[in-house]
């Protein structure tokens, strides 16, 4: 139980792939102007990484360690693909606003990361369940800097108003900056800094 | 077998490749239908959007809306006659705009002088949908497209029956920076479009849009748009495509026929 329950829960917090890691970035600058494509992101994010890591762990015994980035990578495009085509038939709208970074999941760094780190030496359902903590790390970052940047950067939250935008004749200034990309580094630098200073055993010497 | 072998490496990396393959064409075989439906239908909402139509049905009813208001026209550009006669690729109900203009036979390649909307090549013929009411057109749908500040914006403009007011303004798809260019979905920004005017009496194209705001009560207001504020980019982009699709590379010479056929 406890293992499972570490798998699933330390890479939340303790083990963050974004935060600790540094895996991840490039995506969570781009999807994260708004909290419904984070969302959704941060979905198809967890779906890869956890089946991809069940997948490479039921095979793991058998790969042949010449071709064994190869072989993950076949096994992680595929996931993605398959991803990408059940949004584009269920989530169209969602699906046009990520455009081509659903498909960029293939490089996001996290879930290669997992199936060669962890998944190829550990049993299925653990790496399944490490699979889905990772997602979940990812996704936490996700949703946090998506939560302000739409918040500050378009007074909205899954495109309903909270703050009314003087552009809108209400009261609050959208702050540009919130919606380019920069703002969602400085964001991730402040949760950084937030987690560090929380458990400062992950300040790096 | 040792785990390193040459046949033990290529009999796994074959099962692999075998069992995602298999997975990815299901996958893409069993959804095409639904996604295919999807695009038709996220560009019939968009018709009828800009027809100004979409916010009076619900979502299942917008399919049977459009058969029975909008009819599609296939336009020859350089003339302006309409075309009865097409073969599949020009068929209006299939018409793909970015297919079309990288086909060699229906496009054609524009020079930097023309090619203000940035889009570097462009069909021969295009589609406009008519709006019907008790089988008179009341409204011109002409689809638009050119380049803003990141992405080719594709969008649809709509002309009154006086064939000078515009009706409305709508971009169904584009990748401008959310909240800067990507304002050009703000229905604040798209109702400013309606009621202006596009042409002189001469037919000439004189719709603008202005950099920073329309001065309410100026003898240009009538035909002045608002620019995006901190999208100066967008805002020119989205001028620029206007002109040359309202202009004489664009739907000018249909406009003039139908303007002296009455």
């Amino acid at each position: 139980m406890s293992a499972y329950r570490k798998a699933l829960l330390d890479p939340v917090f303790n083990n963050n792939p974004i935060g600790l890691q540094m895996l991840g970035i490039c995506s969570a600058l781009a999807v994260t102007t708004k909290l419904e494509t984070a969302v959704v992101m941060s979905l198809s994010v967890i779906f890869v990484t956890a089946c991809a890591s069940f997948a490479v762990s039921v095979i793991r015994n058998h790969m042949p360690s010449s071709i064994r980035i190869l072989a993950q990578m076949a096994i992680i495009a595929s996931l993605v693909i398959l991803a990408d085509q059940f949004l584009k038939a269920f989530v169209y709208d969602v699906s046009k606003q990520l455009s081509v970074f659903v498909g960029l999941i293939i490089t996001n760094c996290i879930v290669l990361g997992r199936t060669e780190g962890f998944a190829l030496k550990n049993p299925p359902l653990l790496s399944f369940i490490d699979g889905i903590g990772n997602g979940l790390g990812y996704s936490v970052v996700l949703i946090i800097v998506a939560t302000i940047r739409e918040l500050f950067g378009s007074g909205r939250l899954f495109g309903i108003t909270v703050f009314k935008l003087t552009t809108d004749g209400g009261w609050y200034p959208a702050n540009g900056l919130m919606l380019l990309a920069p703002s969602a580094f400085i964001l991730i630098g402040l949760f950084i800094w937030a987690v560090r200073t929380w458990k400062p055993e992950q300040v790096e010497d | 077998m040792s785990q390193d072998s040459t046949a033990k490496t290529v009999g796994v990396a074959t099962g692999i490749c075998l069992f995602c393959s298999l997975f990815v064409s299901v996958a893409a075989v069993k959804l095409k239908p639904l996604q295919v439906a999807n695009q038709k239908l996220d560009k019939v909402k968009n018709i009828l959007q800009v027809a100004n139509l979409a916010d009076t049905v619900g979502k299942s009813e917008y399919m049977a809306l459009y058969k029975e208001r909008i009819l599609p026209v296939l336009v020859e550009l350089s003339s302006g006659e309409k075309v009865t006669e097409f073969d599949e690729v020009l068929d209006p109900n299939n018409f793909d705009i970015q297919a079309v203009s990288n086909m060699p036979d229906y496009s054609r390649a524009l020079d930097a002088e023309t090619d203000i909307a940035g889009i570097r090549r462009q069909p021969l013929h295009m589609i406009v949908y008519q709006l019907l009411n008790n089988n008179s057109v009341e409204k011109l749908i002409l689809p638009i497209y050119g380049k803003g500040l990141w992405s080719t914006l594709y969008g649809f403009l709509a002309i009154e029956k006086d064939l000078k007011t515009v009706s409305g303004i709508t971009f169904y798809q584009h990748g401008e920076t959310p909240g800067l260019g990507g304002e050009v979905d703000n229905p604040n920004w798209k109702g400013g479009w309606q009621g202006k005017r596009a042409f002189d009496d001469a037919g000439g194209v004189i719709i603008q849009v202005i950099k920073g705001k329309v001065i309410p009560g100026s003898p240009d207001a009538d035909h002045q748009i608002d620019g995006l504020s901190g999208a100066t980019l967008t805002t020119r982009g989205v001028d620029n495509l206007v002109q040359f699709w309202l202009g004489e590379n664009g739907y000018g010479p249909y406009l003039k026929q139908l303007r002296e056929a009455r």
